[in-house]
């Protein structure tokens, strides 16, 4: 419809809308994260719940404590590889629609602590994230941007078709399987159906260690 | 109170223990007291009991991993305890061993640091150590983290399980021939190691 027109008829208190745009714009302002924390990058993403940064201007008012009324999971700060299974529990647990925020460095890939021996490189490993924000913490505007960001892949989702989202699509899993300890790392150690690590050039041509091929 | 004044106190009061002085060179210049495994706990009750010393709180146990000198060429004139392990190796085979070190402190009468170190007799199967947690509580999660890491194993402890690793991971991964697993699909900016790991991840030689 045109926009035009519909602000006319607006004017005229006649509301014109469809099915779609009513569905997302529910979807997107009420999205509930579940209240959990990892490490630092949760310091930011409690003070940006605060009054200074206020989340719940964008419809973030309740951080759930129970994975059942939550709608998006922020994972802020490092996972350990002895709290990743858990995380993917919480994951399971969560009804559709469910979204992720992959919070900070840590949570992308490991952060400063990549190479230690209990990191884990990165949530999206074992489930799909939907935003990532850089940082190391990122700060409460980041946060708040990457909300609107996630609001705004919401908001252009249309419900049928091909591009429509996984949770309209029955043949998408909603949930993931859950990695267990094993005697040297998590087993598996990623998931192979949802991370497909992207190609790196990588040489070591001339002696030069810079990754740059 | 320095080193040198309470090792022959420690030696005439827990009679037939073995004490050497491990000088630190660096700036820092703590010494500190290798004890043998079979007086530890007496060494340290008395550390604790006698009224001029009273060393009742220890501060942090942690642990060093010395392999056998196969393992870590040319890493042995470092420090000062290194220079000690090849007095050792001269007379031993080489097995390398595993070194819990204990900092003591004295909340009554105000002074310390004294650092207490013990050695395990190899690396692989005489990994045992008495446990001091009957002298001082404070070492009950330090000890479990130096076994969860090192792989030393404490007599005595009530309850020696993995602290921070989970109960079904068999590695010690702050040994220094720890094998980490091999998870470098994707190293965006890699160098140094990171990059040969990397190369080697994707079939290419380092």
């Amino acid at each position: 419809m045109d926009e035009a027109l519909k602000h006319e008829l607006g004017r005229q208190g006649v509301i014109a809308t469809t099915m779609q745009e009513l569905y997302n714009w529910g979807r997107k302002s009420s999205l509930w994260p579940l209240n959990f924390g990892l490490a630092c990058c949760a310091i930011e993403m409690i003070a940006t719940t605060m009054a200074r940064y206020d989340l719940a201007r964008f419809g973030a008012e309740v951080f759930r404590a129970s994975p059942r009324q939550a709608d998006l999971m922020i994972v802020a700060g490092t996972i350990t590889k002895k709290m990743a299974p858990q995380i993917v529990r919480l994951y399971n647990q969560m009804p559709e629609p469910k979204y992720v925020i992959s919070m900070g460095a840590c949570a992308i890939s490991g952060g400063p602590f990549k190479q230690g021996y209990n990191v884990l490189k990165g949530i999206d490993r074992y489930i799909p994230v939907d935003i990532y924000i850089p940082g190391c913490p990122p700060r409460p505007e980041a946060l708040l941007e990457g909300f609107i960001e996630l609001q705004k892949k919401i908001d252009g989702q249309p419900l049928t078709g091909d591009d429509r989202p996984r949770h309209l699509n029955t043949v998408e899993p909603s949930e993931f399987p859950i990695p267990r300890f094993g005697s040297h790392d998590l087993e598996p150690s990623k998931n192979p159906d949802i991370w497909h690590p992207p190609l790196v050039n990588i040489s070591l041509a001339d002696n030069d260690d810079s990754g740059i091929a | 109170m320095t080193l040198e004044s309470l090792k022959p106190e420690i030696e005439a009061n827990v009679p037939g223990c073995r004490l050497e002085i491990i000088p630190n060179p660096s700036p820092s210049a703590q010494h500190s007291l290798l004890m043998d495994a079979e007086h530890a706990l007496a060494i340290a009750t008395f550390l604790r009991d006698a009224p001029h010393l009273r060393f009742d709180y220890c501060s942090n146990v942690t642990g060093i991993d010395w392999p056998a000198s196969a393992l870590a060429p040319g890493k042995a004139k470092e420090t000062g305890d290194a220079m000690e392990e090849d007095v050792e190796s001269a007379e031993a085979p080489d097995t390398g061993h595993l070194e819990v070190v204990y900092h003591l402190y004295s909340m009554e009468l105000k002074h310390g640091p004294v650092i207490l170190r013990m050695r395990t007799q190899d690396r692989a199967t005489h990994v045992h150590l008495p446990s001091l947690i009957s002298v001082w509580r404070s070492v009950d999660f330090q000890e479990r983290e130096v076994f969860d890491l090192f792989g030393v194993l404490f007599d005595g402890h009530p309850d020696l399980r993995r602290i921070l690793m989970w109960d079904e991971f068999t590695d010690f991964p702050m040994r220094r021939d720890y094998v980490e697993p091999d998870d470098y699909e994707y190293e965006p900016t890699a160098h140094g190691k990171v990059l040969l790991k990397t190369m080697q991840h994707h079939g290419g030689e380092a």
